[in-house]
């Protein structure tokens, strides 16, 4: 570490170092990201994520090859819209990913976060560093959060060149019916793709507290992804409809909102709201469970 | 990175490590604390936003009626929640299932079949469940209704003559063209203003009409005018109007059935404003390569079976008369037919399964079965008469047993 910073004075006395300088942490979250992105699992990730848009868009175009059908509306939310306008692939590729492959991914890079590094033995060694726990934690929820954002627009930029590739582009209609400039719609891709990113973060965080409860890197991605299984399911009881407002997952496909005219933001709302709650709930059980624990490995 | 400076670290980390059991507990009150926060925020805000039923003057029940027919707002947007709860099992996903099956028949893609973006198809959807709309008009002319649904919207739009259909979920569009300024969706109240436009048609002697506080709907001050039946005999236990004080444009309307329990119909705005909407509102062209059905194509077109079934249905219904008057009219037909099979003679499963959907009664009238809901009844005679009206059971029977 530089232990002279030269906007703070004094920096270089030994108490500093005992409480170590935002710089300091952003090295940390550098590496941790470095660590993150040159596995050749979270390559293998992505390189699926991206893989699905090429799929959609490849069926699709197949399918319509002989001439527009009506649509039965079956599918995919968007799907009967993508052979008109190529940036309707980047909504459909989202609302096919967002339910399974996404959270998935979200949920083996949460996963492991802690637990990987027990498994492997290498936490002991992260913890010799000055940086403390809490903010050990904190650089890996960065991280985690960092992938979800990552892996949401890797499907948001592969639908997108996929759809441009293959289908006209142009002006688009909003499922209101109004009509908007294709710069516009792409500006709310953007911004869908950031509400899904955002979408992930509860899930990221409940990921992480898993993680923090185990030293097996395969048990914590598997209890995760688990989780995430059993509350799609859930979620889909109608006997259960006073609890699932509550599930992570119950609002995640409300990004579609945005492409009302006007946005009907409601239930966006509700969603970062929850993704808030339970990245704070999580997130504190996860700081409570990993400050506290007896790290052997 | 870091160079190691072990004197440090063991410091650095020995001041992380707990002291003790009671600490380590002490951490998970942590998110315990932010979950108790949320549920008290979830459970107190909103009561603390109710702030109360506002004071507005007094006005008699004649008086906001009054208002009510006079009030001309021309302009106005807002969203709308309707739930309706007629006590039927729930067959949402059935019948989703079967209109799909239909449009995906033969020829596949609804091509021959109706266009899912016809709007009589679209609206009856309205008769159960919770479903979000939003309305906005603009004069007698610009009007526009949005079903939204998941990921997907129905648009029914008046611009002038124009009358678009849009579902996004289909991609198809549904277009008619109106004689003057008719409003499309006429037969299917939609906002609080049309239901409660046809309970005040209802108000005649057999209807007591009074003013009962006030209430706050959608952010603004209204009046709650109750219309209640004075016969007994009615399933209608009261209907609860809350007109805007300011506009006397009905925000919400409620039916509450006379055998207590949530309200039938459910319908209020959960956000209204009285300004003019964007006018790119009503604006519709039908997108790139959507299937856009004309509606006199659709007439035209040889018999569909819908329409077929619709016709036979007006043919049987040509006896129909009304019994009683007010609340209490009960609508009698005789189907000509068979009339429903009771029971054991019907035979085989359906017979069973009929039976089990109503009640079994016995009169001066005969035999019978009564399909009950919350708010409407219906008796079918053995004989294969019909009396049907949102009336009790014993109502029903009494009808049938004076018209033998």
């Amino acid at each position: 570490m530089s232990r002279a910073e030269p906007e703070t004075a004094g920096s270089g006395t030994p108490e500093a170092a005992r409480t170590p300088n935002p710089l300091w942490s952003l090295g940390l979250l550098r590496g941790e990201l470095l660590i993150t992105f040159r596995r050749w699992r979270t390559l293998a990730l992505l390189g699926v994520l991206a893989a699905v848009p090429v799929l959609v868009g490849i069926a699709v175009k197949i399918e319509t090859g002989d001439g527009p059908s009506g649509g039965g509306g079956e599918g995919p939310a968007f799907i009967s819209q993508i052979s008109n306008n190529g940036l309707f692939l980047v909504f459909t590729a989202l609302a096919a990913t967002l339910p399974f492959f996404l959270p998935m991914a979200v949920g083996v890079v949460a996963g492991d976060a802690i637990a990987g590094e027990s498994s492997a033995g290498t936490l002991r060694y992260l913890l010799v560093a000055p940086a403390g726990r809490t903010r050990l934690l904190l650089t890996k929820y960065a991280a985690v959060m960092a992938f979800c954002l990552a892996a949401t627009l890797v499907v948001a930029v592969s639908a997108l060149a996929v759809g441009a590739l293959l289908f006209p582009l142009g002006d688009l209609t909003t499922i209101s019916g109004t009509r908007i400039g294709y710069a516009e719609g792409l500006g709310r891709a953007l911004l869908i793709a950031l509400v899904v990113a955002a979408s992930l973060v509860g899930f990221a965080a409940l990921g992480l507290f898993v993680s923090t409860l185990t030293g097996s890197g395969i048990g914590a991605m598997a209890t995760t992804v688990g989780l995430l299984i059993t509350v799609q399911i859930l979620d889909q009881i109608p006997q259960l409809d006073a609890l699932q407002p509550y599930f992570f997952s119950h609002y995640w496909l409300s990004f579609a909102d945005l492409m009302r005219e006007p946005v009907y933001w409601d239930d966006l709302v509700r969603n970062l709201g929850l993704q808030a709650l339970y990245a704070a709930v999580f997130g504190s059980a996860a700081w409570a469970r990993f400050t506290a624990k007896d790290i052997t490995a | 990175m870091a160079p190691i400076d072990s004197d440090d670290n063991t410091t650095a980390g020995a001041g992380e490590e707990p002291g003790g059991g009671r600490s380590r507990a002490a951490r998970y009150v942590v998110p315990v604390a932010v979950m108790g926060l949320a549920a008290a925020t979830i459970g107190l805000v909103p009561a603390l936003a109710d702030s109360g039923d506002p004071d507005l003057p007094k006005v008699t029940a004649e008086e906001l009626v009054q208002k009510i027919a006079e009030s001309d707002v021309q302009q106005l947007s807002g969203t709308v929640r309707i739930s309706t709860d007629l006590g039927l099992p729930d067959l949402g996903g059935l019948e989703s299932g079967m209109m799909s099956g239909m449009a995906g028949g033969p020829g596949g893609g609804g091509k021959d079949g109706g266009s899912s973006a016809d709007p009589s198809a679209k609206l009856t959807e309205l008769a159960s469940g919770s479903h979000t709309l939003r309305v906005a008009a603009d004069g007698p002319d610009r009007q526009k209704v949005s079903l939204l649904e998941d990921a997907a919207e129905y648009s029914l739009i008046h611009d002038g003559k124009d009358v678009w259909g849009y579902d996004s979920k289909s991609n198809e569009v549904y277009h008619s063209t109106q004689e003057g300024g008719e409003r499309p969706e006429k037969d299917v109240p939609a906002t609080p203003k049309d239901f409660a436009d046809q309970a005040l048609k209802a108000i005649d002697d057999t209807t007591s009409v009074k003013v009962a506080g006030t209430a706050q709907v959608a952010g603004r001050d209204a009046y709650r005018l109750v219309v209640e039946p004075r016969q007994k005999g009615s399933t209608v236990g009261a209907v609860t109007v809350a007109v805007d004080a300011e506009t006397g444009t009905p925000l919400k309307f409620t039916l509450t059935p006379a055998s207590g329990g949530a309200a039938v119909v459910d319908a209020g705005f959960t956000k209204v404003s009285f300004a003019k909407p964007d006018a790119s509102t009503f604006d519709f062209a039908p997108p790139k390569g959507a299937k856009v059905t004309e509606a006199d194509e659709k007439a035209a077109k040889a018999p569909e079976p819908g329409r077929k079934a619709e016709g036979d249905l007006a043919k049987e219904l040509d006896g129909l008369k009304v019994i009683g008057e007010g609340w209490n009219s009960i609508a009698a037909f005789d189907t000509g037919g068979q009339g429903l099979p009771t029971g054991a003679e019907a035979g085989g499963d359906l017979g069973g399964f009929l039976g089990s959907l109503g009640d079994q009664v016995k009169g001066d009238f005969g035999s019978g079965t009564v399909f009950k809901t919350r708010l409407v009844n219906a008796l079918i005679t053995e004989d294969g008469k019909v009396y049907a009206g949102a009336v009790t059971k014993d109502a029903l029977v009494k009808a049938a047993d004076a018209a033998k």
